[in-house]
């Protein structure tokens, strides 16, 4: 497999200007059956992933992080078409994923995704070789190929194929099977990989040898990812933007410094200060928040976060705040009405 | 030297402390079947002092759950063989009956998990659950039971308490559960906490309270805490003293902040480097190559040798002696000098 540079890639079409992934106003709602969990009261509606919308540039790292349940994995889903959308869009490199537009299978040969549980997401009877063969297999690349190809890659992600292409599943380290599902992922030559949790249940000795190893696979094959993950300090170890969800809404977004050293939302600046320190001189004695996420169900109105914000007022149960940056073509926006001129809230800005 | 006497190993200074709360001598557990003997925990030593918290450091597979569970013998009789001295709160804990090991647990030691489901009884109220272990335990009424049940939810500060009584586990939330389990750790009133990774599986901005509140609880009762995690932030936050664990053994401990500081052996070193943490993006990780070794097959000499930069002949033949430096830092390994 030969090094593609993102900017010579033939299937490139709008050139670098245009996203590799654009996702408008993407929603999917689940509809809880009456009884579900024995609650047996009134059957209600998950928001999992409620009008997010963002772009990924060519080349580029989007992180995303929040708590469990904040619709993460969902929009991971969503992007893959794993699951239907209730409604919204995901534009691949300027053509529309769906119905009319770039083909679903088409889609997958340029986007692959890499999953949490790397034990899960490997076929236990299958030599790892044929794992990663087989989906150029089903695409067409004749078998041999297909096979000098899969150890290749082994080799690419660091296992030495002739000690472990005819390995089953069981036979690797939690490491090496993460390893085996990079390889597998690349195996159609993706432009993007949606890496959902891909080193939270690794060790993290382990950890830093997968980051490496996809910090390099990124730079020679001239990917983009879609990097999603709960531990803030390795989304910001390998993202150039973030994105932080919160109850199935993008509550910020923006370039990593930004994030990071001047967070604008309160739940960014609670999460972030959340982290232990490693300093035991420098012990936290309040926790920046109190309780737990709410119930994704019936989310509060207005803005989701205000049942935990130390600077709730009226009109955060009134309105919803809308993503904004803070001036006109602001690449740092946030959805709090604290930064949002004439929102009403005591602390926001005086219309300009 | 009067609460935090740490140390670990044959170190003869130890014995004048004041009576400590525990203390673990040559702990080894192995688990026996037919096709292997996993060594699992090989020759743990330390003393704990009452008030004191000591988090074991270690990767998945290092051994540290099945430490903690021989502390409180909830390892499966039949397959696993226990060996060492292990003296809490004077009892002679692997000798106990098992009559005295049922006081002993919940009484004298207790254990909080990563998954409170498994502590918890599905089918009953969090209130019944606390109020029948004071009751078994101490043979108090109902009606005292249940007030003490209610001065424990508040005491892991769960909001409306006195509703939350009649709540069943799976009505509550992650955080809310982790805190009932901690009320029915507590419930009577022991020495020791063991903490078995308690907030790996929490929201960062719930692990922090959870910790934050063990911390408050081991000043207000005076608990000794051994608290297992693999995330060096946890152990910054909550440590006195922190163990880390290779391979079933305790490669190098000592307080905290010297731990952090001067990492002594190349585990540890490389556990440190291989962390991400703020200020290393656009540079490499320093990450360990390999993997932990199989404890079904382990080396000879240091277990961490076939993963080390620094390993000599002399590493690979025998295991290195532990070396006591001030202060009170203990390593596991032939380039400390003692
Ligand atoms: N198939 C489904 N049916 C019902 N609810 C669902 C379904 N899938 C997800 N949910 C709910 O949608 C919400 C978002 O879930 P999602 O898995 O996207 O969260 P996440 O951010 O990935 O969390 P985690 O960090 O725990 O992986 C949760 O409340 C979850 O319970
Ligand atoms: N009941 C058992 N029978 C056989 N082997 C066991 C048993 N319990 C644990 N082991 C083995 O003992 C070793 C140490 O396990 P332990 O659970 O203590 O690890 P740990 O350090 O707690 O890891 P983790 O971080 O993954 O929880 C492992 O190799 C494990 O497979
Ligand atoms: S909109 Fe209101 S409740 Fe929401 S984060 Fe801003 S101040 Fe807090
Ligand atoms: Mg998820
Ligand atoms: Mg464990």
């Amino acid at each position: 497999m030969s090094p593609v540079s993102a900017s010579r890639d033939p299937r490139d079409r709008g050139g670098s200007a245009q996203p590799l992934l654009a996702v408008r106003d993407l929603t999917r709602h689940f509809v809880l059956a009456r009884g579900f969990f024995g609650l047996g009261r009134s059957a209600g509606v998950v928001r999992a992933v409620d009008g997010v919308s963002f772009t990924v540039a060519k080349g580029e790292t989007l992180g995303i992080v929040g708590e469990s349940g904040c619709g993460k994995s969902t929009t991971a889903r969503l992007l893959m078409r794993l699951i239907e959308p209730d409604s919204g869009e995901v534009v691949f490199d300027g053509e529309s994923v769906g119905p009319g537009g770039m083909e679903l299978r088409e889609m997958r040969r340029q986007m692959q995704m890499v999953f949490q549980d790397s034990y899960a997401s490997l076929n236990p009877r299958l030599p790892i070789e044929d794992s990663i063969a087989f989906a150029p297999i089903v695409h067409g690349v004749p078998k041999a190929r297909a096979r000098a190809k899969a150890r290749d890659l082994l080799a690419a992600v660091g296992l030495a194929p002739d000690q472990f292409a005819q390995r089953y599943p069981h036979q690797l380290s939690g490491g090496q099977r993460q390893r085996v599902n990079i390889a597998r992922a690349l195996a159609l030559e993706p432009r993007l990989i949606v890496l959902d949790e891909p080193v939270s249940a690794l060790d993290k000795s382990v950890e830093a040898q997968v980051l490496n190893l996809l910090l390099d696979l990124k730079r020679d094959f001239g990917l983009t990812y879609v990097f999603i993950s709960h531990d803030l300090n390795v989304v910001q170890f390998v993202s150039d933007r973030v994105l932080v969800m919160y109850l199935g809404r993008v509550v910020e977004l923006g370039p990593v410094e930004a994030i990071y050293g001047a967070p604008r939302h309160p739940y960014t600046r609670a999460l972030l200060a959340s982290r232990p320190s490693m300093d035991p001189a420098r012990r936290m004695t309040e926790p920046p928040l109190t309780g737990d996420p709410p119930n994704p169900i019936n989310p509060p109105s207005g803005c989701r976060f205000r049942t935990r914000c130390a600077f709730a007022e009226a009109v955060c149960a009134e309105r919803e705040p809308a993503l904004a940056g803070a001036f006109a073509g602001d690449a740092h926006l946030a959805a709090c009405h604290m930064t949002a001129a004439g929102s009403g809230h005591s602390r926001a800005p005086g219309r300009a | 030297m009067t609460t935090t006497t740490v140390t670990l190993g044959n170190d003869t200074a130890t014995e004048r402390a004041p009576a400590p709360l525990a203390e673990v001598r040559d702990l080894t557990v192995r688990f026996v079947s037919r096709e292997a003997t996993v060594h699992a925990v090989n020759g743990v030593s330390f003393t704990l002092a009452p008030g004191e918290v000591l988090v074991i450091l270690g990767e998945s597979g290092s051994g540290k759950s099945v430490t903690l569970r021989a502390l409180m013998r909830l390892l499966p009789p039949k397959r696993s063989i226990i060996e060492g001295r292990v003296r809490i709160a004077g009892h002679d804990v692997l000798a106990l009956s098992p009559a005295a090991l049922e006081d002993f647990r919940g009484g004298v030691a207790s254990m909080i998990f990563q998954e409170p489901m498994t502590a918890l009884d599905p089918v009953f109220t969090i209130g019944t659950q606390i109020a029948e272990t004071i009751i078994r335990h101490e043979g108090v009424s109902r009606a005292e039971a249940d007030r003490r049940a209610l001065e424990l939810l508040e005491l892991v500060q769960i909001p409306s308490a006195k509703r939350r009584l009649a709540a069943y586990p799976h009505e509550l939330s992650g955080g809310l559960r982790q805190r009932a389990m901690i009320a029915i750790a507590l419930a009577c009133r022991p020495k020791l906490l063991l903490a078995d990774e308690p907030t790996t599986a929490l929201d960062a901005t719930v692990q922090i309270q959870i910790l934050l509140l063990l911390r408050r609880l081991k000043e207000e009762l005076g608990m000794g805490v051994i608290f297992v995690t693999h995330d060096l932030g946890v152990a910054g936050e909550i440590a006195d003293r922190v163990a880390v664990m290779y391979a079933g053994r305790f490669v190098e401990a000592g307080e905290v902040a010297e731990v952090m500081k001067r990492p002594l052996h190349p585990y540890t070193q490389g556990l440190m480097g291989s962390t991400v943490h703020a200020g290393l993006r656009g540079s490499r990780l320093a990450a360990i190559p390999g993997a932990p070794p199989d404890l079904s097959r382990l080396p000879p000499g240091c277990a961490f040798a076939p993963r080390c930069a620094f390993a000599e002949a002399a590493c690979r033949e025998r295991l290195p002696q532990e070396k006591h430096l001030p202060p009170r830092h203990m390593a596991r390994c032939i380039r400390v000098a003692a």
